[in-house]
């Protein structure tokens, strides 16, 4: 708990991405390549405002649900969530914001099927996913990469064998098929493989290890990417990164996601849709435009909170 | 699973009763998520896939790592018990029993226990504390999410390794133990090292045999070391999977698993000696 508020605090404090020309110097390269992505993720913005639904990747079909929450109610020894439904289209960004402690990233665990709900239905490409057995789970859990708030990287193996991990575990990819696939993911999250292959999580900055999160999430190529807090406890260059990646993973892949977030600025950047959740239900379902043009008092006290 | 009683508070009577309440329920709760544990990580063993890498990984950090306290202890409770009982059998005149007394003690109670107790404190307190650590930063959820069933990957490997490597610290901490006593018996008793090792051999002997070819000592000294392996991985595991709290927690799981470990082994040890006994008949 007091965990959260420390980070609650850190957020409140850190000051949002910066305005162009404001940036801190930074030596060399670095800076370049990051003022480089930050014009990039510009560009990609505004393009987002140009056309409103986002295209989807080859072979994914927009009109498909692909996750959806129908009536979920779910609690330990108090209710955390009431009756929540959303869902999300192919290729859809959808953004679940809210208060700290309102089980956003129950939602998450949820989809994963690393909870159980009460009552309601947990759909995944059309398929219920509540009543699964647990090794049926751990399949259906393969359409999905998740990428943990602290990275959740294993501390026991290199940057190389965690992304490779879940290549070797379900595929039956060939050494060097995997190299080769270590090597994509990691310059798709702009790592550099040489660099950082033979490092231990622990070597690597929070950036980079939420970085090689990401890689290891998208290994598998999944349909569905979750976030949990993906920016949170970052600084606002690599928020800028991180935000950028996701969109670029939407854009280029055409990846269904669903991402718990507190930042609401990089949510306005990313979200197709976004989820309001406050007091176990969600409060508003709607695209950001819906959202800023909405006069409801918590919503606009929610937003003038940013 | 578990509400809480609502009861007038003013009630003294029904809050120790509530509280009672609570802990057996948790206790009971948590005794059935131990079996369960227990059950899915004996059945993993036979089950694809095999982590095959893992568990000799574990097989290192829990047995060759843990030699050189195994050892040392055995080696010096050797030593002590030579000591001790010479004194005692001064008295009567059959110093000459040093070396029986010794193998009697050391493989059938001694080393099995000793070795047990140091691994406990050595390897279970690590599994807690790594498995603690791994689910505190969601490294376990991870897993999960992967695709991964997190018993299979990190439970059954440490349960394999430590059945498998607790007999052979056993063994070693035996011999370890006997030889120290050699060392006092032949320094301060006077009993050549011959002299001492045909008693040892008698009393192997002296045991019975099953089988006709195993002599009961050791039935009696390798059936216990593998109970306490399975012992000291659970618990190890079942405590670390379950920590919750941060890194205080991860403390909380390390300090349970020893303590948790530590009586089971001794409990145990009675009860496998009533029944091998029953069995064997001596």
């Amino acid at each position: 708990m007091s965990d959260e508020d420390d980070r609650r605090a850190k957020d409140r404090r850190d000051p949002q991405a910066p305005e162009k020309g404001s940036m801190p110097r930074r030596a060399g390269d670095s800076h370049r390549v990051r003022a480089a992505i930050r014009d990039e993720l510009e560009t990609l913005a505004e393009a987002k405002s140009d056309e409103p639904a986002p295209t989807p990747g080859e072979g994914r079909d927009p009109a498909r649900t692909v996750i959806a929450l129908e009536n979920v109610s779910l609690g330990f020894d108090q209710p955390i969530l009431e009756d929540v439904s959303f869902s999300a289209k192919g290729g859809e960004t959808i953004v679940v914001v809210g208060e700290s402690g309102t089980g956003k990233s129950t939602i998450l665990k949820l989809l994963l099927r690393l909870l159980v709900p009460d009552k309601g239905r947990v759909c995944i490409d059309g398929d219920n996913i509540t009543d699964l057995t647990f090794n049926e789970a751990l399949e259906v859990r393969q359409k999905m990469g998740m990428v943990f708030q602290g990275a959740a990287l294993f501390d026991s193996m290199t940057v190389f064998e965690n992304i490779a991990y879940p290549l070797r575990e379900h595929t039956k990819l060939t050494d060097d098929e995997i190299e080769e696939r270590v090597r994509e993911k990691l310059s798709f999250v702009d790592l550099e493989p040489e660099k950082v292959m033979d490092q231990m999580p622990a070597e690597l900055s929070g950036g980079m290890r939420k970085r090689v999160g990401v890689a290891r999430g998208m290994a598998n190529n999944p349909e569905i990417m979750l976030y949990d807090e993906p920016t949170s406890g970052l600084d606002p260059l690599t928020t800028g990164t991180i935000t950028y990646l996701i969109l670029k993973l939407q854009r280029e892949l055409g990846v269904t996601s669903v991402v718990v977030s507190h930042d609401i600025r990089s949510s306005f950047r990313m979200a197709s849709k976004i989820a309001l959740l406050a007091e176990k239900r969600i409060a508003f379902f709607g695209t950001p435009e819906e959202m800023t043009g909405s006069d409801d008092k918590y919503i606009r006290e929610f937003l003038g909170g940013f | 699973m578990r509400d809480t009683l609502t009861l007038p508070p003013w009630n003294i009577d029904n809050l120790i009763l509530a509280r009672f309440n609570e802990a057996a329920k948790n206790g009971v709760y948590s005794l059935q998520e131990f079996f369960e544990l227990a059950g899915k990580a004996f059945r993993f063993i036979f089950a694809r896939p095999f982590y095959g890498g893992d568990t000799v990984q574990q097989m290192d950090e829990i047995g060759v790592k843990s030699l050189g306290i195994v050892l040392l202890t055995g080696f010096f409770t050797g030593m002590v018990l030579a000591l001790q009982t010479s004194v005692q059998l001064q008295t009567f005149g059959a110093t000459q029993y040093v070396g029986r007394l010794i193998a009697a003690s050391m493989i059938r109670e001694l080393g099995p226990v000793m070795a047990g107790l140091m691994v406990a404190g050595r390897v279970g307190s690590g599994i807690a504390a790594q498995l603690g650590s791994m689910r505190v930063t969601e490294q376990i959820d991870a897993l999960n999410t992967l695709g991964t069933d997190p018993i299979k990957k990190l439970v059954t490997p440490r349960l394999l390794a430590a059945l498998i490597m607790l007999p052979v610290l056993t063994i070693i901490n035996d011999f370890a133990g006997i030889l120290g006593g050699n060392v006092i018996a032949k320094l301060y008793v006077g009993i050549p090292t011959a002299a001492y090792w045909r008693t040892v051999f008698e009393q192997m002997v002296a045991g019975g045999f099953t089988f006709r070819y195993i002599p009961n000592d050791l039935i009696h000294g390798l059936v216990k070391p593998f109970v306490f392996g399975g012992i000291i991985a659970l618990t190890g595991c079942h405590y670390g999977l379950k920590t919750t709290g941060g890194t205080e927690g991860v403390g909380v799981a390390t300090t349970r698993t020893v303590v948790t470990a530590s009586i089971l082994i001794l409990v145990v040890d009675y009860f496998i000696t009533q029944i091998l006994l029953a069995f064997l008949g001596s």
